[in-house]
């Protein structure tokens, strides 16, 4: 039947569009249904059809987009059957995204189209999938299918449930994707596309989605167990009590950074803060509706709550004729940071079931479902990147944040590379859901693979907005001047990157904001790149609420990781707590769980503060400092598998991953280095502390800042010794782990492998 | 059937599924199938106990 099917679809050519689409739809539906060479005719009619149907009405483009996906599946997996046609399939991969590299590499002097990194990126990933990690697997880690998995042995229909790969591989992606990986490569644009492309498609490849599989495999092996408890296990106290630390500092600086992302975001946009405070009603009301009216619903709950988002985004720019409840949503960013975290400390203290649930799903669908959009539209309209490929900014002037290209490209770009928040992930939840360990290939290296693609998505999100136009947004007033006509005359002239006023106050009417000048934190400027890709795939005239949707849907799990993680710091603190007098680590006794809320929200509550009063805009020091965090947290998961790969006899294959560990020592010590000690006051905390001192000795400090001068002062030199801290940390679990492998290779005893033996499975 | 409703069945099951709206159908499957007789808990308490126990770990991410 396909076979007439495809025979079909030729005589229709040239007919109306109505049998056009359907015919479309019959291929591909004879693609999904049939396995034999009928599929490849059908997609090679399809594609055919796709390209004269998009040429004669390009609203029908998405459907054929969608149907040319499925018949290039078709034909992979067709192809892949034989042998011969296996090797030709790859070496074709190969030699595209090679010469997509090239391309990228060597086109200059043009703008080049964003299409050669998305062929280069999908090529790379495929190669480092198909290849790379079925090597590891193999080879290093000899997964064993046989074996009975954690949620086979322990199945107890909750935690510990075997589930279908594809499942499993959606629940992880959507744990580890947040917004790291969309705020770290729109700020990295400052260096220009090009480094911060290559770090994203080569660094994943090999390092961020070995360090997910590897930590997902251990911690599959070991029941479940969680990187700390691992760490203990297999290196020893040191190590353990590192990892614990390490986390623990990396909630509170994670939290505080996005807090400031939030409050810029919202910063004197009505708009924007009316949607973002919706949400928490919104999510109340699912809570409530999912407790009490349709328990456990959440399908049609999150369908009802979605919506009411989309409402409330529509509704914000509705209010602009209602000019008194407008203004009521218009804050400075101060009030705005006090609000966020007398939030936390509620939500920290409130129920589950009240907000941080009802709000993830939403939080959750919306995720998926942008990212989705994201990349189809993207890859639809594949638009021309403004940004040169290399800027002037890689010799560490850059405004949005200061330090050269090394190291610091490589702590900003975090998430979309490599995580360490991920091994905290990969270790506890998803190792419980795995049915068979040949699934940790999808689910570990497979969904970092993507995470990484939504890196790629905003990278390009953010380098097709005209340069002059991306540095206006991401430029803090305390280097371009309050005033935009001081900004534009720094950005234009002594920079080179042409921007007029009009032309912004154009951009920010169209996108329904009063200013886009001096937006830090990556946000803005990623919801401006989003809403014009966004409104060109599905729909102009929208900019407006494409532009409030993209910051509603940055916001919304913004919070919900503020929340969930103010909550594990507040477990983990009580647990610490615990040691030192009993009663505080019983997680339901209210004065624990004050105390601890109130330390937790304290800490990351102080950085947003000082982040929002600092004049340079505290994107500066905070993001490299999240970077520093978690890439060390990063280090430590890659020293645990290090570890346990040297015990195992393995220490051949140790390069896997003691050369991103090494990579990522060198980075992280570079740029902690560089953060303490430098000499420049925009990059170097102490030089910065020095700075001011004497500027608030000399009285050459404006009024303004004379009064919180002695507080950035102090946060200059807490924050050199935090980075110091995070180094000595790193060092110290390094120097644990070289000693366990150097033990472990002369023979020496070490602690036995914490491995769970070996069960086989029934069939 | 037709191929369409059957699909169309599938994607909701799958949908239901990897969004946790099935939980407590699966809940109550698991604890039939494999312990008996036995008192489980009802569909509300199911879902406050399952968010306290998904709400306990790290479970979101940067």
């Amino acid at each position: 039947m396909p076979v007439n099917a495809c025979l079909d679809i030729q005589k229709v050519r040239g007919s109306s569009l109505d049998g056009l689409r359907n015919s479309c739809d019959a291929a591909a539906g004879s693609c999904l249904s049939e396995a034999s060479t009928a599929p490849i005719m059908a997609a090679r009619s399809a594609l055919g059809l796709h390209i004269y149907i998009s040429c004669r009405q390009a609203r029908t483009l998405l459907r054929c987009v969608a149907c040319d996906l499925i018949c290039v599946y078709c034909v992979v997996t067709e192809l892949t059957k034989n042998n011969a046609m296996t090797k030709i399939f790859w070496s074709m991969i190969a030699l595209l995204g090679a010469f997509a590299i090239g391309g990228i590499a060597v086109l200059r002097g043009e703008q080049i189209n964003s299409l050669w990194i998305v062929v280069a990126g999908i090529c790379i990933y495929m190669l480092g999938y198909r290849f790379y990690s079925a090597w590891i697997a193999a080879k290093i880690l000899t997964i064993d299918a046989t074996r009975m998995t954690p949620a086979e042995r322990n199945n107890n229909g909750r935690d510990f449930v075997p589930t279908n790969k594809w499942i499993v591989f959606g629940h992880h992606f959507a744990a580890i994707a947040g917004p790291g990986p969309l705020i770290g490569p729109t700020l990295a644009v400052q260096f220009g596309y090009l480094p911060g492309a290559l770090w994203i498609l080569v660094g994943a490849v090999v390092t961020g989605c070995v360090q997910d599989m590897m930590v997902l495999f251990i911690s599959m092996r070991r029941n479940g167990r969680s990187l700390g408890q691992m760490a203990r296990d297999e290196l020893g106290p040191v190590g353990g009590y590192a990892a614990m630390i390490g986390t623990l500092m990396i909630m509170i600086i994670l939290i505080a950074v996005l807090g400031l992302v939030v409050v810029n975001a919202m910063k004197h946009s009505p708009w924007a803060t009316f949607t973002v405070v919706m949400t928490l009603p919104i999510a109340v009301l699912i809570g409530f509706y999912l407790r009490n009216i349709r328990p456990g619903r959440v399908l049609e709950a999150s369908l009802i709550g979605v919506s009411l988002l989309l409402a409330a985004v529509v509704g914000g720019g509705a209010l602009h004729a209602y000019p008194a409840v407008f203004n009521a949503f218009d804050f400075n960013g101060l009030p705005l940071a006090w609000g966020i975290i007398a939030y936390g400390l509620v939500a920290a203290v409130l129920p589950v079931w009240l907000l941080l649930a009802p709000r993830d799903y939403l939080s959750t669908f919306l995720k998926l479902g942008t990212i989705g959009l994201l990349m189809i539209a993207v890859i639809v309209v594949h638009p021309v990147l403004k940004m040169p490929a290399i800027t002037q900014f890689v010799d560490g002037t850059g405004p949005v944040f200061a330090g050269k290209v090394f190291p610091f490209l490589f702590i900003t770009i975090a998430c979309g590379v490599i995580s360490g928040f991920h091994s905290l992930v990969a270790s506890g939840t998803t190792p419980k859901l795995l049915t068979s360990e040949s699934d940790i290939r999808l689910v570990g290296y497979g969904s970092m693979a993507l995470e990484s693609c939504v890196a790629v998505a905003a990278l390009i999100a953010a380098a097709l907005l005209d340069p002059g136009v991306y540095f206006a947004i991401n430029s803090p007033a305390g280097i371009v001047g309050a005033l935009p006509v001081d900004a534009v005359a720094k950005i234009s002239n002594d920079w080179h990157f042409p921007v007029t006023v009009d032309q912004m106050q154009a951009l920010a009417t169209q996108m329904g904001e009063t200013t886009l000048f001096a937006r830090t934190g990556g946000a803005p400027s990623l919801a401006v790149g989003m809403a014009s890709i966004l409104s060109s795939a599905f729909g102009q005239g929208l900019l407006a609420v494409w532009y409030h949707f993209a910051i509603m849907f940055e916001a919304v799990f913004i919070l919900t990781t503020l929340d969930a993680g103010t909550r594990v710091g507040r477990f983990m603190l009580q647990d610490f707590l615990g040691h030192v007098w009993k009663p505080m680590s019983d997680t339901s006794w209210y004065p624990s769980i004050l105390i601890s809320s109130t330390l937790i929200v304290a800490g990351w509550g102080y950085f947003l503060y000082i982040g929002v009063i600092d004049p340079n805009g505290g994107v500066n020091i905070l993001w490299p400092l999240f970077g520093i965090a978690n890439q060390m947290l990063a280090a430590i998961a890659l020293c645990v598998v290090t570890g346990i790969l040297v015990k195992q006899g393995k220490l051949k294959f140790a390069w896997v991953t003691a050369v991103p560990l090494a990579w990522l020592a060198i980075v992280t010590s570079t740029a902690a280095f560089e953060k303490i000690f430098s000499t420049q006051p925009r990059i170097g905390f102490l030089a910065a502390a020095n700075a001011m001192t004497d500027k608030l000795a000399a009285g050459t400090l404006p009024a303004a800042q004379i009064a919180v001068a002695p507080q950035l002062i102090f946060n200059q030199r807490l924050d050199a010794v935090l980075a110091g801290f995070f180094t000595v940390l790193l060092w110290v679990i390094i120097l644990d782990t070289v000693r366990v492998c150097w033990r472990a290779s002369s023979g020496a005893s070490v602690l036995p492998c914490s491995e769970t033996a070996y069960v086989a499975r029934a069939n | 059937m037709s191929l369409v409703t059957r699909w169309f069945r599938n994607v909701l099951k799958q949908l239901r599924h990897i969004s946790g709206d099935d939980a407590y159908e699966r809940y109550m499957q698991h604890h039939q199938h494999c312990h008996g007789a036995q008192t489980l808990l009802d569909r509300r308490a199911f879902y406050l106990a399952e968010q306290q126990r998904k709400w306990n770990g790290i479970k979101r991410c940067c």
